[in-house]
């Protein structure tokens, strides 16, 4: 297994301080004050500082504004103002992490909601604050042998890195046994780290945390050097993201990919596997990680339209211009704080778009999804009307023998 | 003013805990521990103290698993100064409270203090005596079930609030120094950003002290430990909503309610 060292120019860290000293960092001087970022923001609206705004008063040096201001706790870490930016500045991914970490080291209070989540992740390696003996309890119904590292530490094709909703929530669980018996059916030789795993800890990052977000790297990094594989399988677009963007940082990269686009790449011998007829309509939400971030808008769609009977119709918003389901950026814990402070769940103005193409399946691809938009069904009453189903439900369901 | 918090590491309940073979004691296997909560509210009511007052915060805490990131982090919240005492019976609240009671006044810079605040109650000490017999020892003025503490101008006394049953509470005038047990603190406990934990960690800044051996030391034998036993469930109603109300109004009425 081969761990690459970065060149030194990409391994150092980039901070406020010498942020104008770097690439991305000139990117933001050259910011034409267009306000596409606001506009494109989903919760933009709602703050008093958005990215156009926090740019501005960067150049005027009236940050300690922007630090006492709570605009950034509404930042679902989207990428809609990176990627709509005319000047290509990764608001996203480089600047706003910056300004929240200021602002999360001079808040006095965060929202409880959050604050459980931080810390119950630095503790127990998840949101859910539950115990990591628990981590790979799934396994045991998945139907299909499932292979921990530690119990056998052989040498394996891909490690599949599971995360926390799919690892922890009952209906996350039946999305990763649906993965297991898809990855099974294909005789992909695959291991996982099962107990041993915590968050790869992209929400670390983009939920303000930069020191849990280094810890909790540097714990995974050991355990994977532990053991030899060739690549890194998630089924979580932003474990993807961390791996992707966040562990060559601090110094390892292995080839990646995500849970679809490695069955993308076996669509020749997983469709003669799918011969189970569903009949459905289906919508799939771009997520902002996956597809905007990462532009996979076609691997997904192509899996879901080599499931025999599937109709594929597609929302208003699709593809880069995807509307967040609002989990991003620490949102995942800050559904009470939107609701107090009298804020769209995000996922409920989704969710209307979905019921409003008729479909009655919303397909999804991230793990944060099935809880968001499945709760956001009974909220606005078209739980009747539709279910949710991550891809890899349908590929398993169409497999069925 | 100078506060000092007592802190302690209690078994963590989300791990499941399991009876050793021994039939008296935690199996170790998967045990963790973690800062009993009610400890982390009396750091937080310290902290506020410290904060409106100005003076030192000190942190003691025997030696644990895990201490030292219960003690890095009060170091991060705004803590001065952490002390870990190894105890020869670390995990019985009333034996480490003697051993404590005997030694810390030993301990140089640590007594006497304005204020030391320790949780009232831990869940291996429910009858909450860490504080009194602290208290006894030192001969100090002691309040248990606190929730919240104001010094008043001459330094000299604190207005405390102390929590009674039904929803009660009582004010007290107190002379200082006093012990005194927190029950929860004016506001819940304060988020420390991981970075400042683990720049507190590269400080090292936690010391190590030895207490004289101190004699016998009073202490509670264990003789067996067990998981509870279910009792009684609740029950689920089923039937209409007509028919459900007549069985909630026969209940109510057998218990004598209505």
């Amino acid at each position: 297994m081969g761990i690459a060292r970065l060149d030194p120019e990409l391994t150092c860290e980039i901070t406020l301080e010498n942020l104008f000293e770097r690439r991305e960092g000139q990117r933001v001087l050259t910011c034409l004050q267009c306000g596409t970022c606001a506009a494109t923001c989903p919760y933009g609206e709602q703050m008093d500082y958005p990215a156009r705004r926090i740019i501005s008063m960067m150049r005027a040096g009236l940050l300690d504004e922007v630090y006492a201001s709570d605009s950034l706790l509404a930042c679902v870490a989207c990428y809609a103002c990176k990627a709509k930016c005319p000047r290509k500045i990764d608001l996203t991914g480089v600047l706003l992490p910056l300004i929240k970490e200021q602002v999360l080291l001079r808040r006095r209070d965060l929202p409880a909601e959050l604050q459980k989540a931080l810390e119950t992740t630095l503790r127990y390696g998840n949101p859910m604050g539950e115990t990591s003996r628990k981590r790979e309890a799934w396994i045991k119904d998945a139907g299909v042998p499932v292979r921990t590292f530690h119990s056998d530490p052989r040498p394996a094709d891909v490690l599949w890195f599971v995360e926390c909703y799919d690892s922890y929530y009952p209906r996350g669980q039946k999305i990763a046994q649906a993965t297991a018996r898809v990855f099974h059916a294909l005789g992909i030789d695959f291991a996982i780290l099962g107990n041993e795993e915590k968050c790869a800890g992209e929400c670390g990052r983009l939920s303000w945390e930069t020191g849990l977000s280094n810890t909790l790297m540097e714990y995974n990094m050991a355990i994977l050097g532990k053991y030899q594989f060739n690549r890194i399988v998630t089924s979580g677009p932003h474990a993807y993201d961390a791996f992707k963007y966040r562990y060559p940082v601090i110094g390892f990269r292995y080839p990646l990919e995500h849970t679809l686009t490695l069955l993308a790449q076996h669509l020749d011998r997983l469709k003669p596997l799918l011969i189970k007829k569903l009949d459905y309509t289906v919508t799939y939400h771009d997520s902002c990680c996956l597809s905007r971030h990462n532009s996979f808008y076609e691997e997904p769609r192509a899996l879901l339209n080599a499931i025999p009977g599937v109709r594929l119709v597609e929302m208003t918003h699709n593809r880069i211009n995807t509307l967040c389901c609002g989990g991003g950026g620490g949102g995942m814990w800050l559904d009470t704080y939107y609701k107090a402070k009298g804020y769209e769940r995000l996922s409920e103005r989704r969710i209307k778009e979905a019921l409003a193409t008729g479909a009655n399946v919303l397909a999804i691809a991230c793990d944060y999804e099935f809880s968001r938009f499945e709760d956001a069904l009974k909220v606005v009453g078209g739980d009747k009307q539709m279910v949710v189903r991550d891809i890899t439900e349908l590929l398993d369901e169409s497999m069925e023998r | 003013m100078k506060i000092v918090v007592l802190l302690k590491m209690v078994p963590d309940v989300v791990e499941e805990l399991e009876v050793a073979a021994d039939g008296k004691s935690l199996d170790a296997e998967f045990l963790r521990m973690i800062l009993s909560e009610r400890d982390s509210h009396a750091l937080e009511e310290g902290l506020l103290l410290k904060e409106r007052h100005g003076g030192t915060l000190m942190v003691v805490a025997p030696e644990a698993p895990e201490v030292d990131d219960a003690l890095y982090t009060a170091l991060a919240k705004g803590a001065d100064r952490a002390v870990k005492i190894p105890l020869s019976t670390p995990h019985s609240s009333r034996a480490s409270a003697a051993q404590l009671g005997k030694g810390l006044p030993a301990v140089p810079d640590l007594l006497p203090a304005d204020l030391i605040l320790t949780g009232c109650q831990a869940i291996d000490d429910l009858d909450g005596m860490t504080a009194p017999l602290l208290a006894h020892d030192w001969k100090l003025p002691y309040l248990g079930l606190v929730t919240s503490i104001s010094v008043n101008a001459d330094g000299k006394t604190a207005c405390v609030t102390k929590e009674y049953s039904g929803g009660t509470h009582g004010e007290f005038e107190v002379p200082l120094p006093a012990v005194l047990g927190v029950q929860a603190a004016e506001q819940p406990p304060r988020y420390v950003p991981v970075s400042k934990v683990r720049a507190a960690m590269k400080t090292g800044m936690i010391e190590t002290v030895e207490l004289q051996e101190s004699g016998a030391v009073p202490s509670v034998e264990i003789l067996a430990m067990a998981k509870p036993e279910d009792a009684e469930h609740a029950e689920m109603l089923e039937g209409s909503p007509e028919q459900l109300a007549d069985k909630i109004s026969e209940i109510l009425t057998a218990h004598g309610v209505v």
